[in-house]
């Protein structure tokens, strides 16, 4: 067994390893913490396979983008140190058979599959994924990063207005007088259809 | 290199992507779930760049397809973070079971 092929269990037992605990972790905090270390090992993983680009993509939009926003939205959300509930035995059971079935039929058909890997090098620059990426010729990738760009403008407006704060249901003293409205208004209706009926 | 055969990072893929659906099946707070669906997605990335680089080395595809579903996995995670924020806002809890109101 040589050098790269150790290097490779080694990551590849650190990236399952952190995934299982980030997914069976019951302190969320904890999970977070668990799925930045997995997302390491992948951009890890990424560097042995020699695509150093796609790992420093990984590492500054996952590592340092969506983990960022994931750990924030616990900040907000919940305190950090309280455990979540523990889930049903029953399906923790059935979830687990479920995955067990499927990652045994899947590996089977990838075993039976015979994989017979090209002997050339795997030749990529960033130039190359550039100028393919705004090429408008056959295999050229410009629509596809358009349709990227106006989608990541539909998120970002899509994220503004769901942020936007309506002033009335953001104060909480503002909100329980909308609530009691709300339930006078209900009674008045019941009222109304209750006479209508009669 | 190529002492590592193809088979066993494609396990490698595999075991995570089943890892984050136990993820998905057993969790039932919102956040988690999008920790378990950002998993499943990295195991796709290592697929695609697998195959680019052991099957069809002389093109590129696998890693466009890599790089705009990351792109989309962080538009995904931010819209998804601004629902659930805003869904604690209204109800002060982000367990699935008690937004089911959503569903219609």
């Amino acid at each position: 067994m040589s050098a790269s092929a150790i290097i490779f269990y080694i990551i590849s037992a650190f990236i399952l390893g952190a995934g299982f605990l980030a997914m069976t972790t019951r302190r969320i905090f904890r999970s977070a913490i668990w799925l930045l270390f997995s997302l390491i090992g992948i951009a890890a993983l990424y560097f042995w396979l020699q695509v150093e680009f796609i790992a420093a993509v990984q590492i500054i939009v996952y590592v340092g983008g969506i983990v960022v926003l994931i750990i924030f939205s616990i900040f907000l959300t919940q305190q950090s140190g309280n455990q979540m509930p523990k889930q049903p035995l029953k399906r923790i059971i059935a979830s687990a058979l479920a995955v067990l079935f499927g990652f045994g039929l899947t590996f089977l058909q990838i075993g039976k599959y015979d994989f017979r890997p090209s002997t050339k090098n795997f030749d990529w620059t960033v130039s190359k994924i550039g100028s393919q990426m705004l090429n408008t010729s056959t295999g050229g990738y410009a629509l596809p990063f358009e349709v990227v760009s106006m989608l990541l403008l539909a998120a970002m407006v899509g994220c503004i207005v769901i942020a936007m704060k309506t002033p009335v249901a953001t104060n909480g003293k503002a909100q329980e007088e909308l609530l009691e409205k709300m339930k006078e208004r209900t009674e008045e209706e019941l009222g109304i259809t209750e006479i209508s009926e009669v | 290199m190529s002492s590592v055969p193809m088979s066993h990072i494609l396990f490698v893929s595999t075991a995570l992507f089943f890892i984050g659906m136990y993820g998905l099946f057993t969790r039932r707070n919102m956040i988690t779930m999008l920790m378990a669906i950002e998993l499943i997605l990295n195991s796709v990335n290592i697929n695609f760049v697998v195959f680019n680089k052991y099957l069809y080395p002389d093109k590129l595809d696998g890693i466009f397809f890599v790089i705009f579903i990351i792109t989309i996995a962080a538009a995904e995670a931010a819209v998804a973070i601004a629902i659930i924020i805003n869904l604690y806002r209204s109800h002060r809890s982000i367990d699935v079971e008690n937004a089911t109101e959503m569903k219609y």
